[in-house]
């Protein structure tokens, strides 16, 4: 029995339907990576599954209790990083985590262990006195990590959780996911728009477009199903290379684009020379050869014909960073 | 006592006292209007004589109820109504998706914002005494009662008020459009006996008006209007504001 599960899970709003019938089963112990550009249905998702929102049709469990019926069980055993901040930057850290600790219902000393346990794994010991306010994007979001684990939950669900931060910051996000996943052997459930996080983190992923899962595999079979290896050879004559390679039988599709010819072969390594041979004997002189392994970006492009929406992803952290920034206090 | 809805008010509490005591300047902001009120027009009017008042009360006697209960609305409202701001800073979310009842979290808030409301009030009243009011002692403790009920009233109010109103610019705009000129007619400042016939229907309909005269009656001995009704009209709004509060937070989504 999966860690998570859900049937037919549903919800629309106003004749929207954000969420369509997804079927969902989380193992014990992986890291699931929901990918999918935005307003696919990934916030949605989290909502219901964090009890947050009502499902308008279908179902879902975690640890085997009902997100609908049993939401205080299932708040329990789990923990949320949302994916705007949800801490109380006039606090300390260490206040944001005790805060957390108490609303949980853990006692003193289980309390003083915790916080010191998870101030550690995210490395903000030395920090912890200080006010929220004074925190980096990055500390936050670790701060917030840290803080989801306090109750030790089962599942920890992380809602986009590099989005906004730069690239440094993003790659150390990874090791304390992974790191905790590791040492605490906690289940996580993560969305995200970025192929290259789906890929180095999740055991397994899910591709969500329009509301609805595409597949759901490891991402070495999800690149492997689209065809191997992609060998882009940039010569002289793309046609009538294209038009040779197209009648041999190792080769799975040929696509000309301007002036290269994109082959789709299995093992691409091995079949470089043969194709540098075949374009000698047919006079077309090759400029460069590259070899690219497919990414998640190509297996989107394959489910969906389109690449994913990066473009939009930029707009929404602009509105995001605004937000935070916004001069008015409380 | 460690399970988590006990826990949940205790911390609801607690952060709304640590904040008081972190955010100095509300602190300041909050005190200096009514003592300014008091400091500046209770002396400046020391020797006028009121209608409907025995000789020998001055203005000052008259004033420092109401401002004591102006300061304990405005800030039991405020603490009320910041729940707008926790939900524009996300914070709402991580309370909502606790194993806690939605009711522990409006006790703890209803609580927190009350005890710093009262700590306001006593720092007016103490700030009365010194400037020359006399305090009824007997009158203190029902009084500190009595206060605590306008508090969780105001809580209840502004709880309501931001299960409503979404947008926390409107609050400034809230403040001085209904709370002040609530407070005007309250008679907190002028005694009801000198009012106009129209403008007494106003003070009459306006709840704050039974909440500053039963605590005038407690503190200094003198209400216009009978102590039971200000207690029975008083202790029914904290009660069905307070359950209004609840009652619209707890249908409240993150």
């Amino acid at each position: 029995m999966g860690i998570i599960e859900a049937r037919n899970f549903t919800r629309r709003f106003n004749g929207l339907t954000a969420v369509d019938h997804i079927n969902l089963d989380v193992e014990e112990g992986e890291i699931f990576g929901f990918l999918g550009p935005n307003g696919a249905g990934k916030t949605t998702t989290i909502k219901m599954l964090t009890t947050l929102l009502r499902p308008s049709e279908g179902e879902a469990r975690i640890c085997g209790y009902d997100v609908v019926r049993q939401p205080s069980s299932v708040r329990k055993v789990i923990g949320v990083v949302f994916q705007e901040p949800a801490l109380d930057d006039r606090l300390t850290g260490w206040e944001n985590l005790d805060f957390h600790a108490r609303l949980y219902g853990l006692d003193r000393r289980e309390r003083e262990e915790r916080i010191e346990e998870v101030l550690e794994l995210v490395g903000l010991k030395d920090r912890a006195d200080e006010l929220v306010e004074n925190y980096s994007g990055g500390m936050k979001r670790r701060l917030e990590i840290a803080r989801g684990l306090i109750h030790w939950p089962r599942v920890l669900f992380l809602d986009e959780p590099t989005l906004g931060l730069d690239v440094q910051t993003r790659r150390a996000i990874w090791e304390y996911v992974l790191k905790l996943n590791r040492v605490e052997g906690i289940t996580v459930f993560l969305t995200t728009h970025y192929m290259e996080e789906a890929d180095y983190l999740s055991h397994r992923v899910a591709i969500i477009d329009h509301g609805k899962i595409l597949a759901v595999d490891k991402p070495k079979n999800l690149k492997d199903m689209i065809g191997g290896d992609i060998v882009i050879v940039s010569c002289s004559d793309p046609k009538s290379l294209a038009r040779e390679l197209g009648e041999s039988d190792w080769v799975k599709e040929v696509k000309v684009r301007g002036g290269e010819v994109n082959i789709y072969v299995d093992l691409g390594e091995e079949k470089i020379p043969d194709i540098i041979m075949m374009a000698e004997r047919l006079g077309v002189e090759i400029e460069s050869v590259t070899l690219r392994k497919p990414t998640l970006e190509d297996v989107y492009l394959h489910f969906t014909g389109r690449r994913i929406r990066e473009e939009e992803a930029s707009v929404v952290e602009k509105m995001r960073n605004m937000r935070v920034r916004r001069g008015w206090r409380r | 006592m460690n399970s988590p809805n006990f826990q949940a008010i205790y911390v609801m509490w607690l952060r709304q006292l640590k904040l008081f005591i972190r955010a100095r300047s509300r602190l300041i902001a909050n005190i200096i209007q009514p003592f300014f009120f008091l400091a500046f027009l209770g002396l400046g009017l020391r020797s006028i004589t009121l209608p409907g008042l025995s000789s020998g009360f001055e203005y000052l006697d008259f004033l420092a109820p109401g401002m004591i209960a102006m300061s304990v609305v405005f800030s039991s409202m405020f603490a009320g109504i910041s729940v707008i701001w926790d939900r524009q800073f996300g914070f709402l979310k991580e309370v909502l998706v606790a194993p806690v009842s939605r009711i522990s979290v409006v006790v703890g808030r209803t609580l927190g914002g009350s005890t710093v409301a009262l700590i306001q009030g006593l720092i007016i009243l103490v700030v009365s005494a010194i400037l020359g009011v006399k305090i009824s002692l007997i009158g203190l403790a029902p009084a500190l009662i009595f206060m605590l009920m306008i508090a969780f009233f105001a809580v209840g109010l502004g709880l309501s008020i931001a299960a409503r109103l979404q947008d926390p610019h409107a609050f400034p705009l809230l403040m001085n459009l209904i709370l002040m000129p609530a407070v005007f007619l309250s008679t907190a400042f002028f005694p009801l006996e000198g009012v106009s016939e129209w403008m007494r229907y106003l003070v009459y309909v306006n709840p704050l008006t039974y909440m500053v005269d039963g605590l005038r009656g407690f503190l200094v001995g003198a209400s216009s209007i009978p102590l039971s009704v200000d207690i029975a009209v008083t202790a029914a709004l904290c009660i069905s504001t307070t359950m209004l509060g609840a009652y619209l937070f707890s249908k409240a989504e993150a």
